[in-house]
């Protein structure tokens, strides 16, 4: 037979895509982003769609741990800053998920995930607020380990991700400040109200340094993700740079760190930190954290009583349509 | 991928930051009509004085062109430096160009 059949033709497209990919790599090598629509590995949009989506459910499920003190809240100003770090976080969530839609998956889709929960979200807001002192550790330690990450990934090679952190690292830096402020105030507080701030410090701590992900000994991801500039700098490297920002910022509130074996290494000027409780990270990422359920019951309520809204807006805007099309 | 008849539809923000600038895209978001989209908008991508006036159209009424056209729409300007003023040279001592 010298008829090339269908298999003997399929080399062609695969050496297409050979020639496809190397210009794509060159392209990110040198610095230039990545737009929406343009050609790009089937395996760099799963992991821009799984990243930037964990990401745009990290900022929703994150607005539940806050939420819970806005009617507590101890004065109005502490009630209107709140109510309007609450608010970015749904506006940065939005800013994600729009970014996640130029990959060609819709929004739909990936909030059907979260609440199906097959799809993740920082492990961090699975752990409770039970006092005040948690939203000023939540702003200080959180989001302070959050803009971290997000201000690395304002230089991530696809343009429409790295344009919403630009966005987003901008609006941050208040929330940051605001929790700061509030350890400040209670930390020149009474003795009750140090110890408060003392407690938020000791049980965020250690979730706030696992933010950051698994060590790069164990990251799964991030080499593949580092050369494609997806990533820019890893886990470890993003952790030592928040403890040692950190540190002194506790030192200054008078509080201690909960980590007996922290040190300051002179030679390298920066801080020995111990080993993160790891089980707790798998367990929380598996599930089994202490609000884990909570979480996604307060996500699924959500959508479910919004779910009359949704339908009446659109039952209106085809009603107002109706009656155009009559009229012209 | 595809719009269900339940989702709302998808428009595209364009922000203009004060009196003088142009409109500049700042994002997308879902909207059951023009007007909610609008009052999205608003909340959205506006909550910090970053502009004057909003619009927003339905994204699927964008016609853009295909990224993989780049080369055959654009590189014919590549070999027009003549386009630019540096590529003519200008003796010492004249003014005024």
């Amino acid at each position: 037979m010298t008829t090339p059949d269908v298999t003997t033709l399929t080399p062609v497209p695969a050496a297409d895509d050979a020639a496809r990919l190397a210009r794509f790599e060159a392209h990110v090598a040198a610095e230039e982003k990545v737009e929406a629509r343009a050609w790009m590995p089937e395996a760099y949009r799963r992991t821009l769609i799984r990243q930037i989506s964990q990401h745009a459910h990290s900022e929703i499920v994150g607005m539940l741990p806050e939420g819970n003190w806005i009617t507590r809240a101890p004065t109005l100003r502490r009630k209107a800053v709140l109510m309007a770090k609450v608010q970015d976080e749904a506006g940065h969530g939005l800013y994600l998920y729009s970014a996640a839609e130029t990959l060609g998956v819709s929004r739909a889709e990936l909030i059907d995930q979260l609440l199906a929960g097959t799809a993740k979200y920082s492990s961090i807001f699975n752990y409770p607020t039970p006092t005040w002192a948690d939203i000023g550790a939540i702003g200080w330690l959180v989001d302070g380990a959050a803009i971290m990450n997000q201000v690395a990934l304002c230089r991530c090679s696809y343009g429409p991700y790295a344009r919403a952190m630009v966005r987003i690292c901008r609006e941050e830096s208040f929330h940051q400040r605001q929790g700061f402020e509030i350890m400040l105030t209670l930390s020149r507080g009474a003795a009750a109200q140090r110890a408060m701030a003392q407690d938020a410090l000791n049980r965020w701590w250690w979730p706030s340094l696992m933010m950051f992900g698994p060590s790069d000994r164990d990251s799964v991801h991030s080499a593949q993700s580092m050369r494609w500039k997806i990533k820019r700098v890893s886990n470890d490297d993003l952790r030592q740079k928040f403890v040692d920002a950190t540190v002194p910022q506790a030192q200054f509130l008078g509080l201690t760190v909960p980590d007996p074996d922290l040190r300051l290494d002179d030679a390298t000027g920066h801080y020995h930190f111990g080993e993160l409780p790891w089980h707790e990270f798998h367990e929380v990422l598996k599930g089994n954290g202490p609000c884990n359920r909570e979480r996604l019951a307060a996500r699924r309520a959500a959508h479910d009583e919004g779910a009359w809204v949704r339908a009446a807006a659109l039952a209106y805007s085809r009603k107002q349509q109706a009656r155009q099309s009559r009229a012209s | 991928m595809s719009t269900t008849p339940h989702d709302w539809a998808l428009y595209e923000v364009f922000v203009r930051a004060r009196a003088g600038l142009d409109h500049k895209h700042v994002g997308s978001l879902h909207a059951a009509d023009p007007q909610m989209a609008l009052q999205h908008a608003r909340d959205t991508y506006t909550r910090r004085q970053e502009g004057v006036s909003i619009w927003v159209v339905r994204s699927d009424q964008i016609s853009a062109s295909d990224p993989s056209d780049a080369d055959a729409l654009f590189s014919p300007a590549d070999d027009k430096v003549y386009r630019h003023p540096t590529f003519y040279t200008i003796p010492e001592g004249v003014e005024g160009l």
